[in-house]
């Protein structure tokens, strides 16, 4: 996605059911149930992942959670989430669409 | 270090369960001869029951959950359970001997995302397969459930246990699970039975069989790396601890009983009774466990194999002490290294039935 992209269509990012994930002191562990890839993420990455409901567009999630919570400029957070969102929708962790999406159910083709 | 490692040494440093290892039942269809399990139903832990424990995991921290049996699919809910792990995001792996298990559970599994299934498998011969199992075409059930496993796209592994019974079959075991394509892992480990009962030890492989498994490039890898002399021992390995039970790993047992490791029987609470953060912080034994490193050891501490024994902290204790050592770990590292260990050389001592004393006589 370039600058011109972003500033016509919104991104929305939802969580895979396909993975197991958890806390371990404010970082996220994530291990895909497709490939058994395993990430960590750290503390800014973690937030991003939490709020990642499918619904809260990215810029949203940027201005809101990452620059209120943590000291980032604005363009680096964004460049940092853009970066990051492409790496985890290549393991299939994290689904990206340029409109909403529901959050996959455990246990159905979708999520897989 | 991979980012598993250092995962495991943050969940150490901040004494997060990071594994855990739930038996589900210990009821079975196999009555396998090796089984150190009493099969009998003592009450195991309702689906409501198994579920708030699961929950109360994830609120610890647990990433990694085993759930395994006796067989687990004699549980009738056990899809539900593992659905509510799953919605849980446990990394979940199933151990189970596969004779239960057609196309629909197999499909199950695969849509409910299980990290991996583990399946038993003893030889590559009916005749010694089913015999060790009590199981009449328990073999042929158990390599379809791993064919169908497999065209779901599940990671599978095939596990054996060397045992006297078996141990001419490992090679054609393994050449099964190559040709299944399937991960293979063997084990000498024969432990006694919970209950004390030490009559099955007498299915231990002879210690040249050890020589041979040691020897085995397909199994061991780089047979040089695997069998060279251990290391010179550094006060870092004295400061270390032997296995991560009490550490980062616990055992759950189907009445919900608390242990440090499922080879390592120390009741150290109840669910039923108690939450799983007070039981993991703060049981007397699962801290006594936890407290004991390297260099407090009473034989171990002053043993060349003490920075890269597999002793284990279960069966020290199972043979005594859980600060003393594993004979069958001693034997293992001996077989591995030609070394003798520090308990081998303490009994081979013993034995001889030299003098208690030995004195030096100071020099002129």
């Amino acid at each position: 996605m370039n600058a011109e992209d972003n500033c016509m269509a919104e991104t929305y990012i939802v969580r895979s059911a396909a993975i197991a994930a958890r806390k371990l002191g404010g970082e996220m562990m994530i291990m895909s149930a497709v490939d058994s890839t395993f990430f960590t993420l750290n503390e800014v990455a973690t937030v991003i992942w939490q709020a990642a409901d499918g619904r809260t567009p990215l810029s949203e999630i940027i201005e809101r959670r990452v620059c209120a919570e943590f000291d980032v400029e604005p363009e680096v957070a964004r460049q940092d989430a853009e970066q990051f969102v492409t790496e985890l929708s290549q393991h299939r962790i994290l689904l990206v669409s340029d409109s909403p999406i529901p959050e996959p159910k455990l246990g159905t083709a979708e999520a897989q | 270090m991979s980012l598993l490692v250092e995962m495991n040494d943050k969940a150490m440093a901040m004494g997060i369960p990071l594994s855990v290892h739930l038996d589900v039942t210990y009821r079975c269809n196999e009555r396998c001869v090796h089984c150190y399990l009493d099969h009998d139903d003592q009450g195991e832990m309702t689906t409501a029951e198994i579920k708030s424990v699961l929950d109360q995991l994830a609120e610890a921290g647990v990433f990694f959950l085993v759930l395994s049996g006796g067989e687990v699919f004699m549980r009738q809910d056990f899809l539900e359970i593992v659905e509510h792990a799953r919605r849980l995001q446990f990394n979940v792996k199933v151990k189970t001997n596969g004779v239960m298990i057609h196309e629909a559970e197999t499909k199950r599994l695969r849509q409910l995302g299980v990290e991996q299934v583990q399946l038993s498998v003893y030889s590559h011969r009916p005749e010694i397969h089913d015999a060790i199992t009590k199981l009449p075409g328990s073999l042929k059930r158990t390599i379809n459930s791993i064919r169908f496993l497999k065209s779901q796209g599940l990671k599978v592994t095939m596990s054996n246990v060397m045992m006297t019974v078996n141990r001419r079959d490992q090679a054609g075991t393994h050449a099964l699970a190559k040709q299944l394509g399937v991960s293979y892992t063997l084990d000498p480990t024969v432990t006694p039975k919970l209950d004390g009962d030490t009559s099955i030890l007498n299915l231990r492989v002879e210690e040249d069989n050890l020589d041979e498994l040691f020897a085995n490039p397909d199994l061991v890898g780089d047979v040089e790396e695997f069998c060279k002399p251990p290391a010179p021992v550094d006060e870092d390995m004295m400061e270390g601890y032997s296995c991560s039970a009490g550490h980062t790993a616990c055992y759950i047992n189907p009445y919900g009983e608390v242990f440090p490791c499922v080879q390592f029987p120390l009741p150290t609470g109840n669910l039923r009774r108690q939450k799983f953060a007070d039981i993991w912080y703060r049981s007397p034994q699962m801290n006594e466990v936890r407290s004991i490193k390297v260099k407090d050891l009473t034989v171990c501490s002053s043993c060349s194999h003490a920075g890269t024994c597999t002793r284990c902290p279960g069966l020290a204790y199972m043979e005594g002490s859980m600060r003393g050592p594993s004979s069958s770990d001693c034997e293992k590292s001996f077989h591995r290294t030609g070394i003798p260990s520090a308990n081998m050389l303490r009994k081979a001592g013993m034995a001889a039935g030299g003098p208690l004393v030995q004195i030096m006589p100071m020099m002129a």
